[in-house]
């Protein structure tokens, strides 16, 4: 482990069970994550981001198993017996999801639900809850805070639920906060507002953040380093400077190439030909080469691990069809 | 693949339920060829145990049990069909036309369903038999009178979500007169459900009529009748053949039509249709 | 160029038991041309939809005109629509909520055909082209919608709108639905036929990006109204109203910079109570005193270009 590091994760692998008997979800994905930093993973949807997140976090859909190990500040959290895990679910990582309608009880007020967790797990008093919960809705710049405590998520509108949401999952003041396409639901303008608070808290508090999105100006944005993922597998990872702007990855360039151009200009939309597989689809070899314009014949054979290729930058595409490109 | 709807069949329970519902059926229709004997025949002795001859036994009046539990089928079945037919007719236009045109149309005939809705059928039915008899005809009538708002308030639901929805919309855009989306694009989402619940209902519409008969107020001595059939068994405890029969006639009726019923909901919606196949 | 669809001073109102009506659009303007792309951008709950909804006729208005092809938009009734106004048509943002799930594709695809007075067969044989037009396997008129993806599903919406040879669509949020892969796609396909067939397209998005890519014009909504108009080139470079500006710097760009995008503090204001003055005055970062009292209508500057701002020159 390197100094610094909170989270390692090292060949983590799920299967869901389905209809045709278990299937990998996420295939072999290794990444660690450093106090302060924020992690993002990107891939379109189906590529295994949310069940990851779910996995670390011991809230699998039933009768799902992993495979791997996910060492958070010196403890394996796939070996964790249910107890330990939510007690570090509530206290040490701490779970943003898409949508904030959901995670915020709808009937509980503001009050309830941020003082709710810091009683139950640092065992603070309600006066003390209170006052932390106020400075907690300050930091995420909700306006008159004391009074906030006391509505209910409806009178909120939706970037404002996300931050409280946000305030929720700080309440114990985690080491990892988990974030799953926080800001999908939202409008550009209040996007902005989470992704600069995001950044604000790690480096305020050293939280560490792991976003996942597949929106890539998003990860340009907050991320310090990013996983590509691609049918459960590792396509990409490196710092996000090398990765948006050298992708060594056929699947990187395509998702950057499929974007709008930052300037206009070009006409139409570049997309990426056929589409992402399905649970149990993956095809053999490197999952990516059906779309791939430059697969060749050990493509379809082999599955590639993620090698290095520079300082810091794995990509699983051996033929490295990329690499001359600067 | 096109429709699926062939494929849910499969399922041990859907079969059995069929192939009752056709043995029935074929009951009825042939009752004359299959009936040893005529319903009404007082032809033996009078409670005969089963025998090789007399089957099920004979009655108090010694006429042949199976004869009139075949017979039997005749009377209930048709009825049935005509009461779930008749309600869910009625229903379905009230439904549809409250659902559709919404406001104060949509209001009063709601109200008048909810008005019928909350009168107890039994009852409705006692009302009937004693103003205009006690006769099976007028137990169907007074069943039609509280059944169809069921199917008012299903079809009046489901056209309301529907005729609020995007491809309603869409439709209109094209050119659709509001007429001719209500059948074209709203149609196939009520028949499904309608027709499910109208095979479930006549399982019940059978085992209401007996109800009735057996309250005195549905069909009336000598006609061969379950309901009625039971009921006068019902005097004679210790000779089971009396009741058994024609209520083992009503049970597999009813279970029939409900298997038959679930599988219709399953094979009726393209989208089930498919996953119970895999 | 001809005008195609005009809108003036369009209000729709919503009206809720127990409360004042909402008016989600008021007073909003907009233009297009025949062969033109008009965005239309905006965020969450500025009346995009109803705009548009209103456009077509499936919303009635509160007040002002709206004209497609010379002739005034009446809102559907029970009546079926005159034919003159099957040359205007919708796709909506929901694919899954926008095709009948339990008729065939074909019957739905073919409808158009089937009411402009062609037979079944040749409806369901011309159904069966357009589904090929729009990049489906033919065999897709005897399937049924749940069989497809949610891209495709869109392409048979857009599909459908085609056999009434629509000559304006309103396209709203088309892609928002969709995957990234099948954004793009989706969004070509939609300018391809624009191009090909002549027609005008307002597409509306939040998206500002895929906007900036395909639109000719750009129209900008906050809270009802249009703020700005003008050439997507020119909004985007110069904006004159200051959400405009706003709003373009709040996206964030996928160059591997690390730079935040900028946030423009406050929610958007309740529409049952929109801010007196200039409506977005309370978010204004260049306010002046006197906005909190003028509310500025849309003037037109230069070079095509409207904005309602005091500030816009
Ligand atoms: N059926 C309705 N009844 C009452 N209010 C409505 C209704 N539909 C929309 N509104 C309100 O009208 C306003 C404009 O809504 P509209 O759906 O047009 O917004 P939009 O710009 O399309 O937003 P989005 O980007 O979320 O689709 C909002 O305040 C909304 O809450
Ligand atoms: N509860 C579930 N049961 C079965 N399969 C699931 C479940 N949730 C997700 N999946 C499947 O697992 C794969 C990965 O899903 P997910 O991690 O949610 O992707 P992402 O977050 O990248 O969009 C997908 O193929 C998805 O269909
Ligand atoms: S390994 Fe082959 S198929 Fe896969 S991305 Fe690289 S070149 Fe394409
Ligand atoms: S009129 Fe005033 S408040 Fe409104 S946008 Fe212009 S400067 Fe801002
Ligand atoms: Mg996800
Ligand atoms: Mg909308």
């Amino acid at each position: 482990m390197t100094v610094g590091t909170l989270l390692e994760v090292e060949d983590l692998t799920v299967w869901l069970a389905t209809r045709n008997g278990p299937r990998k979800a996420v295939d072999g994905l290794s990444f660690r994550v450093d106090a302060g930093e924020v992690f993002g993973i990107a891939g379109e949807s189906g590529s295994g981001k949310t069940m990851t997140a779910m996995a670390l976090l011991g809230l699998l859909p039933h009768a799902a198993r992993t495979g791997g190990r996910a060492v958070f500040e010196g403890r394996d959290l796939l070996a964790m017996r249910p107890r330990e895990l939510r007690d570090v679910r509530g206290r040490s990582i701490a779970m943003v999801s898409q949508d904030p309608s959901t995670s915020l009880h709808p009937m509980l007020s503001i009050e309830t639900q941020v003082t709710e967790h810091m009683r139950h797990h640092l065992g603070i008093g309600r006066s003390e809850a209170r006052g932390r919960a106020v400075e907690l809705l300050s930091t995420v710049r909700i306006p008159d805070p004391e009074r906030a405590l006391k509505a209910h998520p409806a009178q909120f509108s939706g970037g404002m639920r996300q931050r409280i949401a946000i305030a929720v999952a700080l309440a114990c003041e985690p080491r990892l906060l988990l974030a799953d396409e926080p800001t999908t639901a939202l409008d550009v303008t209040v996007q902005a507002g989470i992704l600069r608070l995001l950044d604000r808290l790690r480096r305020e508090r050293d939280l560490a953040v792991v976003v996942i999105t597949h929106d890539l100006g998003v990860m340009s944005a907050v991320a310090d380093r990013i996983c590509v993922m691609y049918g459960g597998r590792t396509a990409e990872i490196g710092p996000r400077e090398t990765v948006l702007t050298h992708p060594r990855h056929p699947y990187t360039r395509g998702l950057l190439d499929a974007l709008p151009h930052p300037e206009g200009g070009a006409a139409t939309l570049r997309p990426i030909p056929g589409s992402p597989p399905s649970l149990g689809g993956v095809p053999e070899g490197c999952p990516f080469h059906p779309r791939c314009a430059f697969a060749v014949d050990s493509c379809r054979a082999e599955r590639p691990d993620p090698a290095p290729v520079g300082s810091g930058h794995r990509v699983a595409c051996p033929p490295d069809p990329l690499g001359g490109t600067a | 693949m096109t429709t699926g709807s062939r494929t849910p069949w499969r399922q041990p329970l859907a079969l059995v339920g069929a192939a009752f519902v056709v043995l029935w059926v074929l009951v009825a229709v042939l009752a004359p060829v299959l009936a040893p004997y005529g319903p009404l025949d007082q032809i033996a002795d009078k409670l005969l145990e089963p025998s090789a001859q007399h089957l099920f036994g004979t009655d108090q009046l010694g006429r042949d049990v199976l004869s009139r539990v075949i017979y039997g089928a005749q009377v209930s079945l048709p009825l049935a069909f005509l009461l779930v037919a008749l309600s869910a007719v009625i229903g379905s236009v009230v439904g549809a036309v409250a659902g559709f045109f919404g406001g104060w149309v949509d209001g009063t005939l709601m109200r008048l369903a909810d008005l019928v809705f909350a009168f107890p059928g039994i009852i409705l039915a006692m009302a009937v038999a004693a103003a205009l008899g006690p006769e099976l005809r007028n137990a169907v009538l007074a069943v039609v009178v509280v059944s169809w708002p069921s199917y008012a308030r299903l079809v009046r639901g489901l056209v309301m979500s529907a005729r609020n929805s995007e491809y309603v919309a869409a439709g209109r855009l094209l050119g659709s007169s509001s007429v001719r989306t209500m059948i074209v694009d709203l149609r196939p989402n009520v028949a499904g459900p309608v027709l499910v619940m109208a095979a479930l209902d006549v399982g019940n519409a059978v085992l209401l009529l007996s109800g009735l008969s057996f309250l005195g107020l549905g069909a009336q001595p000598p006609m061969a009748e379950w309901g009625s059939m039971v009921v006068s068994g019902m005097d004679y405890f210790d000779l089971w053949w009396l009741w058994l029969y024609p209520g083992l006639s009503i049970l597999t009726v009813v279970l029939a039509f409900n298997f038959v019923g679930d599988t219709l909901r399953d094979a009726l919606d393209p989208r089930t249709a498919r996953a119970i196949r895999g | 160029m001809s005008v195609l669809l005009e809108a003036t001073g369009v209000a729709v109102e919503y009206h809720r038991q127990g409360a004042a009506p909402l008016r989600a659009v008021d007073h909003a303007d907009l233009t297009l041309a025949r062969g033109e792309i008009l965005g239309l951008v905006g965020e969450s709950g500025c009346g995009k939809s109803t705009l548009g909804r209103a456009v077509v006729g499936l919303q009635r208005t509160a007040a002002g005109e709206i004209r497609f092809d010379g002739r005034p938009v009446a809102p559907l009734g029970l009546r079926r629509r005159p034919a003159g106004m099957r040359g205007l048509q919708m796709v909506f943002q929901d694919p899954y909520a926008s095709l009948n799930p339990r008729r065939l594709v074909g019957d739905q695809v073919g409808d158009g055909y089937l009411l402009g007075g062609t037979t079944k067969a040749e409806a369901r044989r011309r159904a069966g082209e357009l589904l090929e037009r729009v990049g489906l396997p033919a065999d897709a008129v005897r399937r049924y919608p749940h069989e497809f993806s949610g891209g495709q599903r869109q392409r048979i919406a857009i599909a459908r709108t085609l056999a009434a040879e629509p000559s304006c669509i309103i396209a709203d949020e088309p892609i928002s639905a969709l995957d990234a892969s099948a954004q793009a796609s989706v969004a070509n396909l939609l300018v391809e036929l624009v191009r090909e067939l002549d027609m005008g397209m307002v597409f509306i998005s939040h998206d500002l990006s895929v906007v900036r890519q395909i639109a000719d014009r750009t129209a900008v909504m906050y809270l009802g109204r249009v703020v700005e108009v003008g050439p997507t080139r020119q909004v985007w470079s110069e904006p004159a109203h200051p959400y405009t500006k706003a709003l373009i710097s709040a996206v964030p760009r996928a160059d591997g910079g690390g730079v935040l995008p900028v946030e423009l503090p406050g929610d958007v204001p309740d529409p049952s109570r929109p801010p007196g003055g200039c409506r977005f005055h309370p978010r204004c970062p260049v306010a002046l005193p006197s906005c909190a009292e003028n509310d500025p209508p849309l003037t037109i500057l230069r070079d095509g270009r409207s904005a309602a701002c005091v500030l816009a020159k």
